[in-house]
């Protein structure tokens, strides 16, 4: 299927989503819907460096975080909308994605991962010392109620807003698939040496990756100062996103732009049901069960049970 | 003897060459012309630097001191995929195919990283030109394989003919043979020379088959402790009581 027919596809996918929605009718139904949606963006984001170049990075929540006080700052500054407010987070986090990436990429393996967390730590450290977003405190967010030009309840926006990202990052993970980028993507997994043997720029294309990826979790990561309205860094930078981010696209395959979404919309929806029927405390507990019955019974996640 | 003397300017010049890993002297002062088109033979007991001058050569490891010149071009400080951009490809000793794509994908990544790159412009037929170079190689009934289901000397061959489809003008092959049978290093003798002849691809050829070395070569050098200790005609080269010595013990 050529990339414009699939985004069409993922398009109507999107505005079906958001029609059920409006059918059900039930506020809570965005809440929870917006938590999946951004696993879905999340998931998506990881995989292109984690499972197409195989380079596991643990920070997501740096880059959550980034994206997040980037609209804490431009909220205090300015009046922007919040679709600029993304971008501005994604552009943000993409940049430190790509800086990040020329000073560990030279790492191989855990080593990187290593680096990625420990970069992690130094940005809530960071944050936690910024008085101008709240510092340890955090920072309330004032959420308007509606947003007049569409007439709709503004956590129904931050839910479109979130179903937009995820086309777009479903639509960008797609198209890099089977692209001469993802090719050498996959080089990058397979073998570095033979790759650069090859003619393969793999210092360059680890930047696009890092930078891509970082970008994209900047941008999920953007709108939750005004899902959640009060920001502080412990949550922001919250373990839970890095496990999670991981998770899913390991129990859904990484191998293709399917499984990220297959795991965040499998784990995620768990999660939330299982936060309203017994405690949010499961969660955790949720994915490390899945995990390992994953790596267990289906090691290349739920469409390697489909595709070989 | 220096190769392609008179109007034809080497393909490759390799001038006062030095590595060392640590207090180890790897490789020390290597002089080496390569003559367009020529088939090359480098030999030397296990640890002699061939493989550590291979890398040098391809930008896998830097060289601390002399310099590598392709086509008249610097090559010192060039990075690996660049190096074969240029049209300098090599084989790995270990066969390192790309294990999560098939035959024909393989092949694909040098066509779309290294020619495509060289050329400036998309490669038509890619699909084609994958069958095309496995048909070469006697895999082209493998292409939608992965390369976990070849054996030991599909592997090499799927090995060559990566390198092969990147068009290089020189190509280095690092022990494409070892631990074939008698057959099967004819057949990839036969597939060298007919490169050679055929596309005029200058070809440097390491190997520790004296067998296969002998009737490939044109010109043979060999390596002995990181030094180039001869270079001139196989025959003469063989008799050569340094030669003998450092294979046989003096």
């Amino acid at each position: 299927m050529k990339n414009s027919i699939f985004v069409l596809w993922l398009i109507v996918a999107a505005l079906l989503t958001f029609v059920a929605a409006r059918l059900i009718d039930n506020a809570y139904f965005y809440f929870a819907g917006y938590v999946v949606l951004q696993y879905i963006a999340l998931a998506t984001a990881w995989n292109i460096l984690g499972g197409y170049t195989g380079y596991v990075n643990f920070g997501i929540p740096a880059f959550i975080a980034l994206g997040a006080y980037s609209t804490v700052v431009l909220h205090k500054l300015t009046s922007l909308p919040l679709i600029v407010m993304m971008l501005v987070g994604g552009i943000v986090s993409g940049l430190v994605g790509v800086g990040t990436g020329y000073l560990t990429l030279r790492l191989r393996g855990t080593f990187f991962s290593i680096a990625t967390l420990a970069m992690a730590v130094v940005m809530q450290t960071l944050v936690t010392n910024w008085a101008f977003v709240g510092g340890s405190r955090g920072a309330y967010i004032i959420r308007p109620a509606t947003v007049q030009y569409l007439g709709i309840d503004y956590i129904q926006y931050l839910f479109l807003m979130m179903l937009g990202l995820c086309v777009l990052t479903v639509g960008v993970a797609r198209a890099i698939e089977k692209s001469r980028l993802g090719y050498g993507f996959a080089t990058i997994r397979d073998d570095e040496l033979a790759a650069e043997a090859s003619g393969v720029p793999t210092l360059r294309l680890k930047l696009i990756a890092t930078g891509l990826s970082g970008g994209f979790m900047g941008m999920a990561g953007a709108p939750l100062p005004y899902y959640v309205t009060y920001l502080d860094p412990a949550s922001a930078f919250s373990l839970s996103y890095a496990v999670n981010t991981i998770a899913m696209p390991l129990i859904g395959g990484t191998s293709s732009w399917l499984g990220p979404i297959l795991g965040a919309i499998l784990l995620g929806t768990l999660q939330q049901v299982a936060t309203v029927t017994i405690s949010s405390a499961l969660s955790l507990l949720i994915v490390g069960v899945m995990l390992v019955v994953f790596v267990v019974a289906a090691p290349k996640g739920i469409i390697g049970w489909f595709w070989k | 003897m220096s190769a392609a003397p008179g109007i034809t300017p080497p393909i490759l010049q390799i001038s006062g060459l030095g590595k060392r890993f640590g207090g180890f002297v790897a490789l020390a002062d290597i002089e080496l012309e390569v003559g367009r088109g020529e088939r090359l033979g480098l030999i030397g007991p296990n640890g002699s630097g061939k493989s550590t001058l291979v890398n040098c050569l391809c930008g896998t490891l830097r060289n601390e001191s002399g310099s590598v010149r392709f086509e008249g071009k610097v090559l010192d400080g060039a990075p690996a995929h660049q190096r074969t951009r240029a049209g300098l490809a090599r084989t790995f000793q270990l066969p390192r195919p790309f294990g999560t794509l098939t035959l024909a994908e393989n092949l694909r990544i040098p066509i779309l990283y290294a020619v495509q790159s060289r050329d400036g412009r998309a490669a038509a037929d890619i699909d084609r030109r994958c069958v095309a170079l496995l048909e070469t190689v006697g895999l082209a009934d493998k292409a939608a394989r992965l390369p976990k289901d070849l054996t030991q000397i599909e592997m090499r061959k799927l090995e060559l003919a990566r390198a092969m489809a990147a068009e290089p003008r020189l190509l280095i092959a690092d022990e494409a043979m070892a631990g074939l049978s008698h057959g099967e290093v004819d057949d990839i003798l036969a597939l060298l020379v007919r490169l050679n002849e055929e596309q005029g691809i200058t070809i440097i050829l390491i190997e520790h088959i004296m067998r296969a070395v002998l009737s490939f070569s044109q010109r043979l050098v060999v390596l002995v402790a990181g030094r180039k200790i001869a270079d001139g005609d196989p025959r003469d080269v063989v008799r050569q009581d340094d030669v003998v010595a450092a294979y046989l013990g003096s």
